[in-house]
C-alpha cells in the first residue's frame, strides 16, 4: 500500500517536472511546479516528515509558487519562447549531458551513500524538530533572520522606479 | 515501509530534470524554476537520508534550504523584473553584457 502511494506521487512528481520543461508558456510551467512542489510535500508525510509537509506547502507551493505568477501575470507579460534560437544545436548536447549526470549520480549513490543497516525512522513533527532547532542549530537559525532580512532589503532598493 | 534508496532515486531523477530545464529553456523565469526543482530535489534525499540514519537532522537542514530557497527567489524574480524594465525583452542569450 505504501509503496502504491510512493508510486503514484513520483508519476505525479516526474510528470509535472516534465510538464515544466515542456511547455512553452511560462505561467504554465509555473502550475506544474505547483503541483510538483505539492507532491513533493505528500512524498514528506509519507517519511513522516509532518513539520517539513506543512513547511514545504506554506512557503513553497504557498507563498514561491505565487510570487512567480504574480511576477508573470503582473509584472512581466508571460511571452513564449518565440523566434529562432541561436543556440539551436548546442541545445539539443543538453539532453546527453544530462543523461550523462544522472548516470554519475546514480553510481555515486549505489556504491557510498545507502550502506549499512536502516534505523527505524523518527517521527517528525513540530516538537522534534524544533527541539534540534533550538538547541544545536540556534546560531544558523539566528544567521537565516540576518538573511531573509537582507533579501527583504534588497529586493526593496532593487525594484524601486528611479525617480 | 518504502525503502529510502527510491526516494534518493526520485530525487536523482527530479535534480537531474531541473539541470536539464536550466541548459535547454530560453525563459529566465523558467529556468529560475527550474532551479527551484533542484533545490526541491536536494530536499527530498536529506529527509531520505536523514530517516535512513535515524536522525532528525536532516529535517532541520531542510528547513534552511526552504528558507535560502524563499531569499532567493525575491531577490531574483526581482532581478528578473529589473532587467525586462530596462530592455522590455526577456532572453538569456541576449544577456551578455558581461561578456568580455
Amino acid at each position: 500500500m505504501s509503496l502504491f502511494t510512493f508510486l503514484v506521487l513520483a508519476l505525479l512528481a516526474v510528470g509535472s517536472a516534465a510538464g515544466m520543461l515542456l511547455r512553452k508558456n511560462p505561467i504554465h510551467g509555473a502550475l506544474f511546479l505547483a503541483v510538483n512542489l505539492t507532491s513533493v510535500a505528500a512524498l514528506f508525510l509519507t517519511m513522516r516528515a509532518e513539520f517539513l509537509a506543512a513547511v514545504q506547502i506554506i512557503i513553497y507551493a504557498g507563498a514561491i509558487a505565487v510570487l512567480f505568477v504574480f511576477a508573470i501575470m503582473v509584472l512581466i507579460p508571460g511571452k513564449e519562447e518565440t523566434g529562432p534560437d541561436p543556440l539551436r544545436r548546442q541545445r539539443w548536447l543538453a539532453v546527453p549531458v544530462a543523461a550523462v549526470f544522472l548516470i554519475l549520480v546514480a553510481l555515486v549513490l549505489r556504491s557510498a551513500v545507502l550502506g549499512g543497516d536502516p534505523k527505524p525512522p523518527v517521527p517528525g513533527g513540530t516538537e522534534a524538530v524544533g527541539r534540534v532547532l533550538f538547541t544545536d542549530y540556534l546560531f544558523p537559525f539566528e544567521v537565516t533572520s540576518v538573511l531573509l532580512l537582507t533579501a527583504i532589503v534588497g529586493v526593496v532598493a532593487l525594484t524601486k522606479r528611479r525617480a | 515501509m518504502v525503502p529510502e534508496s527510491y526516494y534518493v532515486a526520485l530525487s536523482a531523477v527530479l535534480f537531474t530534470m531541473g539541470v536539464l530545464g536550466v541548459l535547454i529553456r530560453r525563459n529566465p523565469l523558467v529556468i529560475f524554476m527550474s532551479v527551484e526543482l533542484m533545490l526541491n530535489a536536494a530536499n527530498l534525499a536529506l529527509v531520505a537520508f536523514g530517516q535512513r540514519h535515524g536522525t532528525v537532522e536532516g529535517q532541520v537542514l531542510v528547513f534552511f534550504v526552504l528558507c535560502v530557497a524563499a531569499a532567493e527567489v525575491a531577490v531574483g524574480l526581482a532581478i528578473i523584473v529589473a532587467i525586462f524594465r530596462l530592455r522590455r525583452r526577456l532572453s538569456v542569450d541576449e544577456l551578455s553584457t558581461l561578456r568580455g
